[in-house]
């Protein structure tokens, strides 16, 4: 293992080097391989026909419980990693199950509307658990065990007056600020072999069983079931898979940096998400990645434009759709202009033939 | 006692101003989403840019920059109009079909780069020629914001939407474009911001007279503090309200309307001019958010290029109680957002108040998607 | 023995009574046809038995089991499976994928199985593929093995459709009028591979407007009219029988097809 981290580390020294008339430097690079694993995670929905934007929601879930595993429990990173991605997959259930009801826009709009809530939780989360704890002091309940536990944590803080107000502090999620002196322990190789990694899983997913049954179910839903394919049970898989995979890019990107806080996770992350699909198409796991890696390294190679990132995000949303149906990697696309050539060329081996002929 | 009642009274006049501006705003998305079938994510990008233009109109500094602008854009809009009517389109349309897009696109940029370059100076000579300062009535400023929403509603139509029907794509890509229609207006907001204001934030004067002959103090009966610009917002969305209801169901272009929601192609059979409509409708959509922008700016005071995030969701959930695509029930919902919203804020604090809007938008949509007002529609195999 | 029995069956949407009261028995082993014009309930009839869409009332039964409550895919896994009136192929994929999709109910081997090549999706893979292959030669389909669905001829299409439905190997097949839009030749030919289902032992129940298809290949013909069942009898039986013609009145009774195509 350890030959080829260093193996891996030349490698990027060189692309890094090679990459830099782009102005693209290893952090921006890592971005790139983080929404590059982003767009393969809203690639897995939008293959079986389903419009979910919850990806957000399930990035910010995985990036705050692994970085509280690593950061308050001392646990190691691909573990709690892993119990991020494992987290957000059982809370892709409940949620699932009633959501993928819904078709196109209205499933849309729901996964939205979780995106945010997710985010609004993050948001109000100590709060809430300061108001819950002023009220269980207040009416005594547990009223020693929390105290202690107050005493021995430094998260939690009550003091209480003489005239017998209460005044709890509880710090975990940090409410806006966010959480913050993050051990910055993910590297690039490691964003580098997860994503590899995913890529490999879908290829093989495409050509398992489960992966024809998303292709089929995007079709023709309703002709799917008649082919004996639990339509329900596979889009159920495919969301908690696509959160399981958002949660990971969460969870490697929130130790990429040093400081996480819900204003990351909002509707904005989840246009960009939708952008690298609709930029790169979804016709193949290619589209997404390139689309990603496309829009994430464009605003460094062009800098001086780096405010206008979002102006050209918007603008190549839009100039993608209205103009690039298909995305940048259009297998379709590219098989018709092969075809065309090729009748050009047999067209004109005829003439040929038709003038020898005549 | 009677310290709760009057301030639960207090709460109900509030809650019913803004529910008026969240009504107009739902109503935009109806409109669009009756007749399209799609939901235009922009629509609150229009309602942001809708009290930003009310705010310059109402800055005696910067309304002579608007109107300069404007007056510009004016001048440039009808050659460039004719120029893509006339020439670039039959052009295009002789090209090979392959490449019709892309020489599109690369013409149409090239056309608006030259249009920025020559649209400088006449800005330069306009701005010479006007005054300093200007001060513009509110009413007349009122009229800025909504024609610019209708304006701006309706270029989003030629631009973001209208290429999409024309190669009968997806709704979903319809609800792609408009959010990249969305990113594009809220940017270019920022920027201008940036170059009026040097931040991005402004603040509307207080106690604008919209209306005449209604004094702009507060007004104070027993406990309650009413101010003016409450009621006023109310007569004003309501009026807006029953002009659209008189018009869609009492003229012609209102029947078209109807028609067209109904079913486009046999509307274009009969002989309906379904282009038409469609300006119509992105225009009256456009119109309304840009009415209600520039009444949230006069209510909250300051604007943002953001104030659109917060109000497209409060949109949604007001059209997705009220039935996706039902006129009279993205009213209805605007109204119990606003009222949800109020009792939220003074039962659980303010921050919760997004979160039930949410979470409400979550339960509606799983038990009732066809919302309050819609029908169950029945799919066929 | 039967192996499908409809009692008492009725969907209603709204006020409309798309089957009203409908009895039915189809014999194992056999080829029934429906008939009926157009708007009389037997595409619903169809997707009530294929679960697509759930009767008001009555029940449907499958080898003595309760169906009509059921979902698609189960209903598929226990041996019912079905072609489209307007045909449904999953038109981005190739006509030997197509036949993948179709063989789903047959597959056991999970993701992981398929994600480390173990022996099982292997074994697997190779049988549904070879079936795939087998079955596109028993319908003619070889030289499209590759093509996109979409873009194959209609009579290709409507072939490959069928192909499909009997990839699953189920125990009765739904037709619904599989020769539109065919011309007599493909429709004798069709005809005659739908005999050849039967010889395999396979159940068909087939929605048919071609008089002459009935003739070839129906054992007994049941007749719907505005979601009730008028009549029920041999193909002659039913020809000679003055309700149905009543039923397709203002056709010419002489004609080999009782009904206009439209
Ligand atoms: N999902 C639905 N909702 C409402 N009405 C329906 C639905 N499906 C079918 N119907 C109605 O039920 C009636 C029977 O339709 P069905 O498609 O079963 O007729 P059919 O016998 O197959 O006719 P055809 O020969 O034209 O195929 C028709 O009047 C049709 O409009
Ligand atoms: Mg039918």
């Amino acid at each position: 293992m350890g030959f080829l981290i260093d193996g891996f580390n030349q490698l990027q020294t060189w692309l890094l080097i090679l990459l830099s008339p782009l102005n693209i430097t290893e952090p921006v690079l890592q971005f790139m391989l983080v929404s590059a694993i982003l767009g393969l995670s809203i690639y897995l929905t939008l293959y079986t026909g389903m419009f979910s934007l919850a990806n957000g929601g399930f990035m910010a879930i995985g990036a705050y419980v692994s970085v509280l595993l690593t950061q308050q429990a001392g646990w190691s990173l691909s573990l709690s990693i892993l119990t991020g991605m494992i987290v957000a997959g059982i809370i892709a259930v409940p949620i699932g199950l009633p959501v993928l009801r819904l078709r196109d826009i209205y499933l849309a709009i729901a996964t939205i509307g979780f995106g945010e809530v997710v985010r609004i939780m993050a948001l109000n989360f100590d709060d809430l658990v300061e108001s819950f704890i002023k009220w269980m002091v207040q009416k005594e309940i547990l009223f020693d065990s929390l105290i202690s536990r107050a005493e021995t944590s430094d998260m939690l803080d009550i003091t209480i007056r003489d005239n017998g107000n209460v005044r709890v502090n509880f710090e975990l999620l940090g409410g806006a600020r966010g959480i913050k002196g993050i051990p910055v322990m993910a590297e690039t190789w490691m964003l580098v072999l997860f994503l590899i990694i995913v890529i490999y899983f879908i290829i093989r997913l495409h050509r398992s069983r489960l992966g024809r049954a998303m292709a089929a179910i995007r079709q023709d839903e309703q002709a799917a079931s008649n082919m004996g394919i639990d339509v329900v049970y596979v889009k159920n898989v495919v969301f908690v898979l696509s959160a399981m995979i958002a949660a990971a890019a969460g969870g490697l990107s929130g130790h990429l940096t040093r400081i996480i806080d819900p204003s990351n996770y909002g509707f904005d992350l989840v246009v960009d998400i939708l952008a690298y699909a609709v930029l790169g198409g979804t016709q193949t796991w290619a589209g997404p990645v390139i689309g990603a890696m496309v829009l994430r390294a464009l605003p460094e190679t062009l800098r001086g434009f780096s405010e206008l990132r979002g102006l050209i995000n918007g603008l190549i949303l839009l100039g993608a759709i209205v103009y690039l149906p298909s995305g940048l990697v259009d297998i379709k696309g590219f098989r018709g202009l092969v075809a065309y050539f090729r009748n050009n060329r047999t067209q004109r081996k005829e003439m040929v033939k038709d003038n020898a002929n005549t | 006692m009677d310290l709760l009642t009057s301030t639960t009274v207090q709460q109900i006049i509030n809650a019913v101003s803004v529910g008026a501006i969240y009504a107009l705003f739902a109503l935009g998305y109806a409109l669009v989403f009756s007749i399209l079938g799609v939901l235009n994510l922009a629509h609150s990008a229009i309602f942001m840019w809708g009290a930003f233009i009310g705010m310059l109109a109402l800055d005696p500094e910067k309304a002579p920059i608007l109107i300069a602008f404007s007056i510009a854009a004016l001048l440039l809009s009808i050659p460039s109009i004719l120029l893509e009517k006339r020439i670039v389109q039959p052009q295009l349309l002789r090209l090979p079909h392959q490449s019709q897009r892309f020489v599109g696109l690369i013409v149409r940029v090239v056309a608006l780069y030259l249009l920025w370059q020559i649209g400088r100076p006449i800005y330069g000579i306009l701005i010479g020629i006007l005054p300093e300062t200007m001060i513009i009535p509110a009413i007349i400023a009122f009229v800025f914001s909504v024609l610019g929403g209708g304006i701006l509603s309706v270029i989003l139509e030629f631009t973001a939407f209208r290429p999409l029907r024309a190669r009968n794509a997806a709704r979903l890509a319809q609800l792609v474009s408009s959010i990249g229609a969305a990113l594009v207006l809220v940017n270019v907001a920022q920027i201008a911001f940036d170059w009026l204001y040097n931040r991005t934030e402004g603040y509307y004067p207080r106690d604008v007279q919209l209306l005449p002959f209604i004094p702009t103090e507060t007004w104070i009966i027993g406990d309650l503090r009413i101010t003016p610009i409450r009621v006023v917002i109310l007569v004003i969305a309501l009026g807006l309200m029953v002009a659209l209801q008189y018009m869609v169901t009492k003229t012609q272009i209102g029947q078209q309307m109807r028609a067209v929601a109904f079913n486009q192609r046999i509307s274009s059979l009969l002989g309906i001019d379904v282009s038409r409509v469609y300006i119509v409708t992105f225009f009256l959509a456009g119109a309304f958010g840009g009415a209600a922008g520039m009444l949230f700016g006069m209510v909250f005071l300051n604007v943002t290029p953001f104030i659109g995030e917060s109000i497209a969701l409060v949109g949604l959930t007001a059209i997705v109680l009220g039935g996706l695509g039902s006129i009279n029930g993205a009213v209805l919902g605007g109204f119990i957002v606003a009222f949800i919203q109020t009792a939220s804020v003074t039962f659980g604090g303010s921050s919760y108040r997004n979160a039930i809007v949410f979470i409400l938008l979550f339960l509606v949509l799983l038990l009732r998607p066809q919302g309050i007002l819609g029908q169950a529609e029945e799919n066929r195999a | 023995m039967p192996i499908l029995e409809l009692k008492h069956v009725s969907r209603h949407f709204g006020g409309l009574l798309a089957l009203e009261d409908v009895n039915m028995i189809v014999e194992v082993g056999k080829v029934v046809g429906l008939i009926g014009p157009n708007g009389a309930g037997k595409t619903t009839m169809i997707n009530n038995i294929s679960g697509l869409d759930h009767p008001t009332n009555g029940e449907i039964l499958f080898q003595g089991q309760a169906i009509h409550k059921q979902t698609p895919h189960k209903i598929t896994q226990i041996g019912i499976t079905r072609t489209y009136q307007n045909i449904r192929l999953f038109g981005d994929m190739t006509a030997h994928d197509n036949l993948l999709i179709g063989q789903h109910a047959r597959g056991r081997a999970t993701l992981l199985e398929s994600l480390f090549f173990l022996p099982r999706y292997l074994e697997e893979e190779r049988t549904l593929r070879q079936r795939a292959t087998e079955l596109l030669a028993q319908f003619g389909l070889e030289h499209v093995t590759n093509t996109l669905a979409g873009t194959l001829s209609y009579g290709d299409q409507r072939r490959l459709e069928m192909a499909r439905a009997l990839a699953a190997n189920p125990k009765l097949i739904l037709l619904d009028e599989p020769t539109a839009g065919m011309n007599p030749t493909e429709t004798h030919e069709l005809g005659e591979q739908i005999l050849r289902l039967r010889a395999m032992g396979i159940t068909i129940l087939v929605i048919e407007h071609d008089m002459s298809l009935i003739h070839q290949v129906c054992d007994e013909v049941y007749v719907l009219n505005f979601g009730c069942m008028i009549a029920q009898g041999t193909p002659t039986e039913i020809r000679a029988n003055p309700l149905v013609i009543e039923a397709y009145l203002g056709v010419d009774e002489d004609s080999r097809s009782p009904r206009l195509h439209t």
